[in-house]
């Protein structure tokens, strides 16, 4: 049976951001349902019984994060939405956001009702422009027509939700620096404990979900939790994913499935194959440029949580990038690193160091002034960023640099050889 | 003192400040604002936000500094930010730097002399799906050819 989209199925219709196309389609019922017929408690039940885990990155169980927050009910309570977008290969969240808004917002308003917060933060990276205008326009139609603001649907229940632009910076997507960029300052990671959950935006508790995660909120609002656990993997690995293909595949785009799709069917299937017939498939990065890469020879896997990890790489943002036989995985990582130097916020040592040193060291290699010993530093450094840093950025490049070295030594030690790139002809060209 | 900004963006800086529970959070708006209307934050202009938001200047330049979309000089009339990042340099982002530039005649971080272009690279945008791409203003293109983007500055005057 051929798959229907669930994520998707308004994105691809003409005037799909519309509220009116939005309602036509029977949009908001769920959140209709849960307002007149459950509770905040409930509701929270039902997304931990869907066994919904979260699409930022570290797929925590929902459900289990939100019943952290303290009992107590003293100080306000916040939930900001990650839409910063920015792990290299992803381009999701942006689909949704553009193309069906409301699918999006009305998970927000679902998951706040849950929490029980009134006031929510729709943090957005500031390139998002077109993002932005019609996210704001969903917002204000929201608002007239009366599921945002005071006494949402006579219900009783009020909440407001607040726009933020980002300003160009990675490091704000983890989620204790966007706390921070969203009360106006530098996007420095904080040390957790304490988790967001109890000291949060403007020290209360606070719960930060990504885009994606919420917009399956909508999906088992709409339907139900037993019938939401049934997709994908279960019990584990429930729900629809989308997928990013991007690099060398022919049709690069966003890609819905269940969770746990075969990676080799995204690509073959779905992205129509590998861009150029004469180059093969040489390595895949399944998860967004944090993650660990896969050698061709181990791309026979699932694309789910505990199967990627099980491969030795995670699902991350489900950021498939495909390389073909033409690149140099030198060069691939150089790439990489300059983007983590660039992004490091600089607090901890080895972080800040160490992407100045993977630079260093990968140029040398690149340009053909290797030292043999250069390649088993590389790994010493990573071995020395990872787990001594205070965000897991530091894992986020000592992970790749780890994971390249080990799966393609032989080429690492080639550039020390022979004294250059041996692929220096194709590896940088289109 | 005269307002080193127009009157209309000093009243929507207090708005802001209204519509967060702490003042703070009206910073990074505040200072979008400023650069809509002056292209980029000056000293000046730091100074002014400074003292609107209750914060020191030196904290609202340490503000600025880390953010990449804060600008702290002028920039061409299109600021063109071409996307560097690995799912873009697969597709041959290197490529299209360079046309850029021999097109242009400047390097990445330069301004053309009669101040229509400047060029720049940045980090992904978020649309590898369009590699190799870049960002105009508020306007992304993709994927570009030599063609394609010697038409697209063509069309921008
Ligand atoms: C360096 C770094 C960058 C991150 N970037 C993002 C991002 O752009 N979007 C996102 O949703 N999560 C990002 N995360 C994960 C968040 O910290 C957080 O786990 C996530 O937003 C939680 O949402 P979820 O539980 O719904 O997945 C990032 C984490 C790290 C360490
Ligand atoms: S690991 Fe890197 S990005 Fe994270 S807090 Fe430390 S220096 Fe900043
Ligand atoms: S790498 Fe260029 S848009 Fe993502």
């Amino acid at each position: 049976m051929p798959y229907e989209p669930l994520l998707l199925r308004n994105a691809g219709k003409p005037g799909s951001e519309t509220i009116d196309a939005y309602l036509a389609s029977g949009g908001y019922q769920g959140l209709r349902r849960v307002l007149k017929e459950s509770t905040p408690e409930k509701m929270v039940e039902e997304v931990k019984a869907s066994g919904l885990r979260g699409r930022g990155g570290a797929g925590f169980a929902t459900g289990v994060k939100w019943g952290f927050l303290p009992k107590t009910r003293d100080k306000p309570r916040y939930l900001c939405i990650n839409a910063d977008e920015s792990e290299p290969g992803t381009f999701k969240d942006r689909l949704l956001i553009e193309k069906d808004p409301h699918l999006v917002l009305e998970g927000i308003i679902l998951s706040a009702y849950a929490i029980e917060c009134r006031t929510a933060f729709f943090y957005i990276r500031g390139e998002f422009h077109q993002g932005c205008r019609v996210f704001q326009r969903a917002v204000d139609e929201a608002y007239a027509k009366g599921f945002l603001g005071k006494n949402i649907l006579g219900s009783g229940y009020d909440l407001d939700l607040v726009l933020y632009r980002g300003a160009g910076a990675y490091i704000c997507g983890e989620e204790t620096a966007l706390l921070e960029s969203l009360e106006g300052k530098r996007g420095l990671p904080r040390i957790k404990p304490p988790f967001p959950a109890i000291v949060g935006l403007y020290g209360c508790p606070t719960i930060i979900n990504n885009v994606e995660t919420l917009a399956n909120v909508t999906l088992i609002a709409e339907r139900g939790a037993a019938w939401y656990a049934t997709i994908g993997r279960p019990p584990k690995n429930t729900g629809p994913k989308l997928y990013c293909l991007s690099g060398h595949v022919k049709r690069p785009g966003v890609y819905e499935a269940p969770l746990g799709v075969p990676l080799m069917e995204l690509i073959e299937e779905r992205a129509g194959g590998l861009l150029r017939p004469d180059r093969p498939l040489k390595a895949v990065v399944p998860g967004g440029s944090s993650m660990r890469i896969l050698p061709a020879s181990k791309c026979d896997v699932l694309m789910d949580f505990d199967s990627l990890v099980a491969a030795g790489s995670m699902l991350g943002s489900a950021a498939v990038i495909v390389m073909d036989a033409g690149t140099c995985m030198v060069w691939a990582l150089l790439s990489l690193a300059r983007f983590y130097a660039h992004e490091s916020c600089g607090q901890c040592t080895p972080c800040r160091e160490g992407t100045g040193w993977f630079v260093k060291i990968l140029e040398r290699l690149e340009a053909g002034q290797g030292r043999p010993e250069d390649v088993d530093l590389l790994t010493d450094v990573a071995n020395k960023v990872e787990g001594n840093t205070i965000c897991p950025f530091g894992e986020a490049i000592a992970w790749p640099v780890q994971s390249y070295v080990k799966t393609f030594r032989e080429e690492y030690e080639e550039h020390v050889r022979r004294k250059g790139c041996p692929l220096a002809a194709t590896a940088t060209v289109s | 003192m005269s307002l080193p900004v127009r009157e209309e963006t000093d009243r929507r800086i207090d708005e802001l400040k209204g519509r967060f529970p702490h003042q703070g959070s009206a910073l990074l708006p505040a200072l979008y604002l400023i650069q809509e209307e002056k292209g980029y934050i000056s000293d000046e202009a730091m100074e002014y936000v400074a003292g609107k938001i209750d914060v020191s200047p030196a904290f609202v330049a340490g503000v600025v500094s880390f953010y990449t979309l804060f600008h702290r000089g002028p920039t061409g009339r299109h600021h063109i930010q071409v996307c560097r990042t690995l799912p873009c340099a697969l597709r041959g982002c290197q490529d299209l730097i360079a046309h850029l530039e021999r097109r242009l005649g400047i390097k990445v971080g330069g301004t053309t002399p009669d101040g229509r272009f400047s060029l720049a690279t940045v980090e992904c945008l978020g649309a590898c799906d369009t590699a190799p791409m870049l960002q105009i203003g508020d306007r992304d293109h993709g994927p570009l050819d030599a063609r394609a983007v010697d038409a697209l500055l063509e069309s921008l005057r």
